[in-house]
């Protein structure tokens, strides 16, 4: 198998359940996609330099699926989204939320094979 | 105290010093002591008589002093619509018209003025009025329902009120002064020239050097003789001309009300008024005199605030102070038709040696001088026209004897030179900034301190630019910066980064990003901005190429995002008009697709509920029957609502239906700092609350008069009256002018409310730009309207056509047929409404996941 990308977290093992979300083309620089990996709903982020992330689609301060459709960008340097909901910020990197604290969401791993986009099912951490 | 003690005090005149005197003997306690009977000849209260000509804008019950027609002290009585014969001094006593006798331990006089009219052949013609009560206001609008052509003798300010009276009441005006200028008391010759083509400017006719010799007409005006000096003509001996005209205002002066005193036998002064001393007392210690028909030294002053400073110096004297009256500042400010006019200090350097710096721009319409002393280290005074932002920096320098800058004429020079903005630290702590209300430097800038407010800027107004500046001066001092930029992403203001993406004319954000940027990629506060601005310029599509990922969501899916992540879907029904078929349409998508449906505040229907994925079915049917989006979602242009207006209602007076979907039609889709909201009523009973909007129109028997910068958000402001009585196509340039100088300048979610206070001026440098034109931008401005309203298409037809713009509206990339499980719905009333949301939820793996 060969690896055009992967996110330093993706292992071989992991990478075998694999989820196929869609071509890293398919998501504009910037902005997300939500997908479905092992019935989560799973933000998968692209930033300009063709990072990629997932992040649980869940806003957990807004109560509703809408991470995929945040404004993706930076702030002090962080790769971050914020909601569209209510504008918190939560790091791509982590899932911490960068207005709160003792808020974060699940982070996913993701790797980019071939020009498509994995997600591995279940949260990393939650 | 003893019953019989009490004294009585009576006050003749209710007018505006008048009631201040009833004011200050109330509340310092003079009531105490005294009964107070106040004797006023005008059937209505106190009115605020400098603002006269608004009378016709906003009635009389807003000029008015005395809203509830009564003071809330029982120890005073008010006598409305009574005069006063005479008083005798001996005796203690005065007659009322009525009969009645008054016995007085104390009067005092506050009868002010009265206009002059020169006893020319034909003065007293039915069609010749003066300008002086609000019932002189009613006559002459009546008469000028039916007259064509109006002159006014005089051009002093008064007068020129009195010509824009009648020029707002659709009037040919003339306007006839003896003096070679116009307010000859306040301007020199140069001001007088520039603000004359400012008049001009607005259709007035002017006749300088020229008297008026006689009113023609046999019952009724029919014209006007004058004989001109020829110093305008050029001519080397004085001529005569006629002006035909239906009716003439007479407004050359004002002569002091002094006959009661004349009559009692008091001083009076040489050129008339009661003699008075620094305590206001007339040669009668038991009788006093205040305001316009007084003579303090000899001297009368025809302006309210050494009218009401001689009230307050009454009271004390009455109350045993020794607070004197010495005389009064004459600076004056106004905004004459539009115009900035300032007079102040020794405007006309009489002081010996004086020297005179002038800067005038015959262009721009600005005229400035300053003089100094000799030595050029102290303002003595100055001449302020077309421009008078800088008159609150200066007054004060006269009246506190500051010294000058090092280079006082930048004091004067255009802002683009740096200057009005010269720093306040060096101001000595006792400069009085605001005079109205005796407020020092050292007060504000204690208030500044302990988060605390003072009352300047309160009440003149005058003194608010200096005021902010010593505040943010203060700031500065502590090291505090007010930082003005957009976000980590910009150093610019948004107003600034409009002007770069004009001037680069960039199309993209990542293009302005990288050109102006400093630094990351862009966050949810600068990208939305950039979007707006773009949008704004371009009239492209939001979701063309790359800019649809600096959407705000609404914008990013054309929808309104609602708290479970559905969207609400809003046709665009334009004033509020919608067919039964229409209807039916509607109410069809609603029921197919299972959406709460609502009317909104601004008559149009919400449809609420839709999935993402389901807009682009719902808007195909929507589209399909006619309808457009109504850029519910957008900070953009939401709705113009209207009444019913004269096609229905039995009071509208023109036909705000129409109005209001031309409108709405001309400015959807407009992207703005903020969303915009506007209303159309057909009478001014105002059914639509225009004036609660961002721009409202209200009809007038003649037209339509033009409110802005109503709906405050979350702190309610109405709107105020930016010009009136305006045909539709005035009306439409005004606003289109408006809407865009809203656009280019104003902060990122600044709605116009609060945009229109921040502005130097506030309403009044709006009316300067939209109406007068000040800054040479309406073609531009209009321009820029005409481009957008030429490039407007629908969004979402123009979506629907894109496969391109499609394919996002799915739930999810890998499964576009499952739908998001958050999303649940419970009924109330009947209707669809969000369920609650219990954290994320698992499909489980037995979905099946379609492949890339």
């Amino acid at each position: 198998m060969t690896t055009d990308q992967t996110t330093d977290q993706t292992t071989d093992q992991q990478a075998t359940t694999d989820v196929t979300v869609c071509r890293l083309d398919d998501i504009t620089p910037e902005s997300a996609v939500l997908a479905l990996v092992g019935g989560d709903a799973v933000a998968v982020f692209r930033t300009h330099d063709d990072g990629v992330y997932a992040l649980s689609g869940y806003d957990p301060v807004g109560g509703a699926c809408v991470l995929a459709r945040g404004i993706v960008g930076t702030r002090g340097g962080v790769p971050y989204v914020a909601s569209p909901l209510h504008k918190q910020g939560y790091d791509l990197r982590t899932g911490r939320c960068l207005d709160d604290p003792e808020v974060s969401v699940a982070t996913y791993d993701v790797s980019v094979r071939d020009g498509v986009v994995l997600v591995a099912p279940g949260a990393r951490s939650s | 105290m003893a019953p019989h003690l009490r004294k009585t005090l009576v006050v003749v005149g209710h007018g505006m010093v008048g009631h201040r005197f009833v004011q200050a003997a109330i509340e310092r306690g003079l009531t105490e002591t005294h009964d107070v009977v106040v004797v006023g000849e005008e059937v209505r209260p106190a009115y605020d008589r400098v603002a006269l000509t608004s009378f016709f804008e906003v009635g009389a019950e807003a000029l008015s002093l005395l809203p509830e027609g009564e003071y809330d002290d029982p120890r005073v009585r008010l006598l409305l619509g009574t005069a006063v014969t005479g008083f005798d001094p001996e005796t203690r006593t005065l007659l009322l018209g009525d009969g009645e006798v008054l016995d007085y331990d104390e009067l005092v006089l506050a009868t002010g003025a009265a206009p002059f009219v020169p006893p020319v052949t034909g003065h007293d013609l039915t069609g010749s009025f003066v300008y002086r009560t609000i019932e002189d206001l009613e006559a002459i609008r009546e008469a000028a329902a039916t007259a064509r052509v109006g002159a006014v003798v005089g051009g002093g300010l008064l007068g020129l009120e009195a010509a824009k009276a009648l020029a707002d009441l659709g009037l040919e005006t003339h306007v006839v002064e003896m003096a070679p200028r116009l307010m000859a008391v306040q301007v020199d010759d140069a001001g007088g020239a520039c603000l004359r083509r400012h008049v001009e400017g607005l259709g007035l006719t002017i006749h300088t050097g020229a008297m008026t010799t006689e009113v023609l007409g046999d019952s009724h005006v029919t014209g006007l003789d004058m004989r001109l000096s020829g110093l305008e003509t050029g001519a080397s001996a004085p001529s005569s001309t006629t002006v035909d005209c239906d009716l003439v205002v007479f407004s050359a002066g004002i002569r002091p009300r002094d006959a009661l005193a004349r009559t009692a036998g008091l001083t009076v002064a040489e050129r008339g008024g009661v003699l008075v001393d620094e305590q206001c007392r007339t040669s009668d210690p038991h009788v006093w005199a205040i305001g316009e028909c007084a003579a303090p030294d000899g001297r009368m002053y025809g302006l309210v605030a050494p009218g009401y400073a001689m009230a307050e110096v009454a009271v004390d004297a009455l109350l045993g102070g020794d607070g004197a009256f010495t005389g009064a500042d004459m600076s004056t400010k106004l905004k004459l038709m539009g115009v900035d006019v300032a007079s102040f200090g020794d405007a006309f350097a009489t002081t010996d040696g004086a020297l005179e710096l002038v800067y005038s721009d015959a262009v721009a319409g600005i005229y400035k001088k300053l003089v100094v002393s000799e030595d050029g280290t102290r303002l003595l005074g100055g001449i302020l026209v077309g421009d008078a932002s800088a008159y609150g920096v200066l007054r004060p320098m006269v009246a506190s004897g500051l010294p000058l800058p090092a280079n006082p004429e930048e004091l004067i020079l255009p802002v683009t030179s740096g200057v009005s903005t010269s720093s306040t630290t060096g101001f000595p702590d006792e400069a009085q900034v605001c005079s109205c209300n005796d407020v020092t430097k050292a007060d504000i800038v204690a208030a500044a301190a302990d988060g605390g407010t003072t009352r300047a800027g309160t009440t003149c107004g005058s003194c608010k630019t200096l005021t902010k500046k010593i505040i943010e001066d203060y700031y500065e001092a502590q090291g505090k910066v007010v930082d003005r930029s957009l976000c980590e992403h910009f150093a610019l203001t948004r107003q600034e980064l409009f002007e770069v993406v004009a001037i680069h004319e960039h199309t993209s954000y990542d293009a302005v990003l990288t050109a102006h940027g400093r630094g990351g990629r862009g966050c949810d506060i600068c990208k939305p901005a950039v979007a707006s601005i773009l949008a704004s310029q371009l009239n492209h599509h939001v979701l063309d190429g790359a800019n649809q990922t600096v959407q705000d969501t609404n914008d990013a899916y054309l929808a309104n995002i609602q708290r479970n992540g559905t969207y609400s879907v809003v046709p665009r029904i334009p004033g509020g008009e919608v067919t039964p078929e229409g209807l039916i349409v509607i109410g069809e998508v609603a029921r197919d697709f299972g959406l709460y449906t609502k009317i909104t505040g601004g008559q149009r229907i919400d449809l609420f509920g839709a999935r993402m994925e389901e807009l682009p079915a719902i808007w195909r049917r929507l589209v399909d029957a006619g309808f457009e989006s109504g850029h519910a979602y957008g900070k953009s242009l939401r709705t113009v609502k209207s009444c019913v207006g004269s096609t229905w209602c039995r009071y509208g007076v023109q036909d705000s239906v129409q109005l209001a979907i031309d409108l709405e039609l001309r400015y959807r889709g407009l992207r703005s700092p903020h969303k915009l909201k506007g209303g159309v009523s057909g009478c001014a009973r105002e059914c639509a609350e225009a004036r609660s909007k961002d721009f409202g129109v209200i009809a007038t028997e003649k037209g339509w008069n033009l409110y802005v910068g109503g709906n405050g958000g979350a702190t309610p402001v109405h709107a105020r009256l930016l010009a009136g009585d305006l045909d539709t196509e005035t009306l439409v340039r005004y606003l289109d002018r408006y809407l865009m100088y809203y656009v280019r300048t104003a902060d990122r979610l600044q709605r116009t409310a609060p945009w229109v206070d921040s502005l130097d001026g506030g309403l009044d440098r709006v009316r300067a730009v939209v109406v007068d034109d000040v800054l040479g931008l309406g073609t531009e401005l209009e321009a820029a309207m005409s481009r957008h309203v030429d490039g407007y298409f629908d969004e979402w037809k123009a979506t629907l056509d894109d496969p391109d713009k499609l394919r996002r509206f799915v739930s999810f990339v890998n499964a576009p047929d499952v739908p998001d499980p958050h999303i649940t719905f419970r009924e109330e009333r009947g209707q669809s409404v969000p369920g609650d949301a219990t954290g994320p939820v698992s499909l489980g793996s037995t979905i099946p996941v379609g492949a890339p």
